[in-house]
């Protein structure tokens, strides 16, 4: 499934030299969640690049991911509008929620957790962001109600699946 | 549908087209649909206001724009009556959005509690056209003038000319404020060297911090020879606190395509690049939908115009490092590389993308470009002050009230900026200080506000303030807290090439540690100094010198504060956590 994934990717990007590498990483990241090793290795196979030389591209940005994502990604703006408004305690209030760290997921697969450097909506600070959904002035309170109802809605989504 | 767009009569017909769907005949709706209304709930209250009309079977449209700047009164709706008098309303929920629709609707209430102001007239920038509008209207009573507001008086708008005023992903309702017309004229009337006289003269200096003058970046460009040029539009917005360049994107996407086309024709480049962060989906979708139509409509592609010329244009989506808004490090960036920066020179404009001369604008410097065509070097240049004429665009956050993007010419001062358009400090706090221009300019004090802002720092008359964002911070803040902050940011983002950097970093951010848990020593403080004044000479980068500059300015305005966390082992803010365990 993997293959097939980044497969899929390669395709569109035909005789691809170098300057592709990164939106390369960016689609099968997308397609995938995450980069994998198997990925790393047939993306340097297509662009003739050795693995280290991905990893090296890959690791430099903080973007990349080389574990999977939980079903829900929350992000958190640490930019210096969001700090000056409490954002290292709502860090604190989601790590504690989450009982998970920057960079890990839960084991339950539920949730993982990132800190972003400035997400660019420094009028609404502090700001939090999951999969891909604003959330604005938040509080240490808010965030754990913000957490419940994903959590809620992903329990339903699987209940109604099984 | 998509006829290409040849001549002035081409552009007229589009002209015509977009103003019939900017000020129909009938109700319009518009909600603010950039990402900060988004991110407080634009998508509701639209929803809110269409199923109002389908429910009541009114004869209105609802329709999106972009952001108006007054992020802090986001989600904001509009009504457009018809005959064009536009009132705008701020912080509004999907009930008050039915509301005021059924009211309007029911009995002409346009419910002047919930209004920030309404809009006698607009000038269209790229033209100089100004449109008044009729106030006669019923009901206006109790809702001031927009442009009397406090937060927009003194505004002068150039670069956000169009934002919050159109559709951004309509290419007529654009043109119908006159984009695309500075670009005909550039490549159908002017000569490449005309463009560039034109731009020099105006004055204009590159608004990503470093203050290039822009025609003599473009000259260069022209001059050196080579078979492939490139132009590259820095949209890497990096710098925390200032979202500025996303808002241009979001709202106004063909002002930057524009600038970029002018700028291709007057250096001789055929390809373009837009390095846009990863973090700013809304804007990547934008303005990929706006290059689709410039291409469909032959904005873009081949033969411009009906000219001989070609210019194409890829996004391409920066992967989260801050070190890439630094142009020589976006350029390997853009060449598949880690983000490092080069050595220089060579200057990009000599050797950059490929080796190639390549000329890195910011958004807003690329979006300045076509109404100086238009409008002349003569407008722009009597805007601003002597050495930098024109705009720039600040945000205003943190502690002030109205929190939002405004844009003023240079030569304002911080004062103005804070008090007269933010409205001052929320609860009427005191204001301890200001982070502003950028992390690495560290915080200030009150002191300097009466300063005029400018491109460089002169003692006592003008203060730089690179990258736009304020941050204002009330008497609940620590200095400490904040250089420690703003020093770990630099640690983050360090990309480790070289040791003073890499090393240096984290051991700033170490003692500062100590001192803000309250175990910092006299002697911390002063190996701190000694220590953040080697990494600032001794950094290959200018990134590397940053966080060191962060440090030493807070350090210098607010010495007393780091002192009292050394002797007393207190945080006069309460912010630091001594004695109470991490």
């Amino acid at each position: 499934m993997v293959t097939a994934d980044v497969d899929l990717v390669l395709e569109r990007y035909p005789n691809a030299s170098r300057d592709s590498l990164i939106p390369i990483l960016q689609d099968v990241q997308q397609a995938h969640g995450y980069l994998s090793r198997d990925a790393v290795v047939r993306i340097g196979a297509h662009l003739r690049l050795p693995a280290s030389k991905i990893y090296g591209v890959a690791t430099f940005y903080n973007q990349f991911r080389f574990q999977p994502q939980g079903v829900n990604h929350v992000q958190v703006c640490r930019g210096t509008a969001c700090h000056v408004k409490g954002s290292a305690a709502i860090l604190d209030a989601i790590k504690r929620e989450l009982k998970i760290d920057i960079g890990q997921t839960s084991r339950d697969g539920q949730f993982s957790l990132e800190i972003v450097a400035c997400i660019g909506a420094c009028g609404l600070a502090p700001v939090i962001c999951v999969n891909g959904d604003f959330h604005a002035g938040v509080s240490t309170k808010s965030v754990a109600k913000i957490i419940a109802s994903y959590r809620k809605a992903s329990q339903n989504d699987k209940s109604e699946n099984s | 549908m998509s006829a290409p767009i040849r001549n002035s009569s081409d552009l007229d017909r589009a002209q015509a087209a977009g103003e019939a769907t900017r000020h129909p005949q009938r109700l319009k709706v518009l909600v603010g649909s950039a990402s900060c209304g988004v991110a407080v709930g634009a998508r509701e209250i639209e929803s809110a206001a269409s199923s109002t009309v389908q429910e009541l079977g009114l004869d209105a449209v609802v329709c999106r724009t972009g952001c108006i700047g007054f992020c802090g009164r986001e989600p904001m709706l509009d009504l457009v009556l018809p005959g064009g008098l536009r009132i705008s309303y701020g912080n509004m929920t999907p009930e008050k959005a039915r509301q005021l629709i059924a009211g309007y609707a029911k009995s002409g209430d346009l419910q002047p509690a919930w209004a920030l102001g309404h809009f006698h007239n607009e000038e269209l920038v790229s033209t100089g056209e100004v449109r008044t509008y009729s106030e006669q209207s019923v009901g206006l009573k109790g809702i001031p003038r927009w442009s009397a507001l406090d937060f927009e008086s003194r505004q002068k708008k150039v670069i956000l000319r169009n934002c919050g005023l159109i559709d951004p992903n309509s290419l007529n309702e654009t043109i119908a404020c006159g984009t695309y017309r500075g670009a005909f004229r550039a490549l159908v009337q002017m000569e490449p060297d005309a463009v560039i006289d034109a731009v020099a003269e105006s004055g204009l200096r590159g608004r990503g911090g470093a203050a290039f003058p822009t025609g003599q970046k473009w000259r260069l460009a022209r001059q050196a020879a080579a078979d492939r040029k490139y132009v590259v539009c820095n949209a890497d917005e990096g710098e925390p606190g200032a979202y500025m360049d996303r808002t241009v994107l979001e709202s106004d996407p063909h002002a930057v395509l524009e600038g970029m086309l002018i700028g291709a024709y007057a250096i001789g480049a055929t390809e373009g690049f837009i390095y846009v962060r990863n973090e700013y989906p809304l804007a990547i979708e934008i303005l990929e939908n706006a290059i689709d139509e410039a291409e469909k409509h032959g904005l873009l592609g081949e033969n411009i115009f009906g000219t001989p010329w070609s210019f194409h244009v890829t996004v391409r989506r920066g992967a989260g490092a801050y070190i890439c808004g630094e142009e020589t490090a976006l350029i390997e960036s853009l060449e598949g590389h880690a983000g490092e920066p080069r050595n220089r020179p060579p200057y990009p404009v000599t050797a950059g993308l490929w080796g190639k001369p390549t000329v890195v604008n910011n958004v807003k410097t690329w979006a300045s470009v076509a109404p100086i065509i238009t409008r002349g070097a003569a407008w722009y240049a009597k805007m601003g002050t002597k050495r930098t004429p024109g705009t720039t665009i600040f945000s205003l956050e943190g502690c002030v009230k109205n929190a939002g993007l405004v844009e003023v010419p240079f030569g304002i001062t911080l004062r103005e900026l804070i008090y007269d358009i933010g409205g001052g400090i929320v609860g009427d706090r005191p204001l301890k200080g200001l982070q502003a221009g950028g992390a690495s300019r560290g915080c200030i004090p009150p002191s300097l506000l009466d300063l005029a802002i400018d491109t460089e720092d002169r003692d006592g008359e003008t203060i730089m303030i690179g990258t736009g964002g304020i941050i204002a911070l009330d008497d609940r803040a620590c200095m400490v807290d904040m250089a420690r902050f703003l020093v770990g940011f630099f640690l983050e983002e360090s990309c480790g090439k070289c040791v003073p950097c890499r090393e240096g970093s984290k051991q700033m951010s170490h003692l500062l540690g100590r001192i803000s848990e309250g175990q910092g020593t006299p002697a911390d403080l002063s190996l701190l100094e000694r220590l953040a004044k080697t990494v600032r000479s001794a950094a290959f980068c200018g990134m590397g010198s940053m966080g060191s500059n962060a440090l030493l300015t807070t350090l210098t305005h607010f010495r007393e504060e780091f002192e009292t966390h050394i002797r007393d082992k207190k945080c006069p803010a309460g912010v630091c956590r001594i004695g109470r365990g991490r």
